[in-house]
């Protein structure tokens, strides 16, 4: 007979966690006898479906960032727009301007040998506002110490994962253009 | 031709069988986080060209993980 207990595997059957008999358990634990090694079994079938769900949704996050990449496709190029002067703007000085909108604050920097440098004003890492040191050729964030290179807006130091997005310039006559913004990973 | 019977495991066995389906299903989970981050980082530094590559691998992962589920709730 299949539900005699004698003909069971031996390993299916239960046993308490003191391995004593049933017969020799406390009261409570005859009332309400537990499968231990099926609860076993059922607790671990249980955690492969939560790791299936969590695996839906990192899809659920890609399909996410391919629907963010698809419109970002579709979007106008950022406009060609006036953000200061040259005499407005002495050597070894920075300014600051919101490009391509009025959300997104950048930095005009204007070096020693007289460069003309401009970065977005977020920091890679959680979006604070970075800052020039330009004695140091730097640009620092001071929410968690990143450190960008100020000459090419590279990542040196602390958390950010990326570059500065640049913004790209144009020069004509006295007045300086933005005309771009080049995101950059590495 | 009869269909061959299906060999009744031992709940030790059926147990490892588990145990080697969980690693399987914990590797592949792994590689999505590493995925996702990865093309989060992409994309954010303007690089689109990763984006669907990296959800057709995702999904590849899920369509695995799903069928080892099934196998298990089959067992």
């Amino acid at each position: 007979m299949a539900d005699d207990p004698r003909s069971r595997d031996p390993e299916d059957v239960t046993v308490a966690p003191d391995a004593r008999p049933m017969a020799e358990q406390p009261l409570w634990r005859r009332d309400f006898a537990i499968d231990w090694p099926e609860d076993n079994y059922v607790a671990r079938r249980d955690f492969a479906k939560f790791l299936v769900l969590t695996s839906g949704a990192f899809v659920a996050g890609q399909t996410w960032i391919a629907a963010k990449s698809l419109l970002r496709k579709h979007r106008p190029p950022p406009p060609r727009q006036k953000i200061g002067t040259l005499s407005a703007l002495a050597l070894s000085s920075a300014t600051m301007f919101a490009y391509p909108t009025e959300q997104d604050p950048c930095l005009l920097i204007r070096t020693r040998d007289d460069k003309l440098l401009a970065y977005s004003q977020k920091c890679t890492h959680l979006s604070c506002a970075v800052v020039p040191v330009l004695d140091e050729g730097l640009i620092r964030c001071p929410c968690h110490d990143g450190v960008f290179d100020l000459a090419t807006g590279r990542n040196l130091a602390g958390p950010p994962p990326r570059p500065l997005p640049v913004i790209e310039l144009e020069v004509t006559g006295d007045d300086i253009f933005a005309i771009g913004v080049k995101e950059r990973t590495v | 031709m009869t269909p061959k019977p299906q060999r009744q495991l031992t709940r030790t066995q059926r147990t490892t069988v588990v145990i080697g389906i969980l690693c399987f299903v914990l590797i592949l989970v792994v590689s999505q986080l590493w995925l996702l981050t990865a093309t989060m980082n992409a994309y954010l530094g303007g690089d689109d060209d990763v984006v669907w590559p990296a959800l057709a691998a995702s999904v590849g992962c899920l369509l695995l993980n799903l069928g080892l589920l099934r196998y298990l709730y089959k067992r």
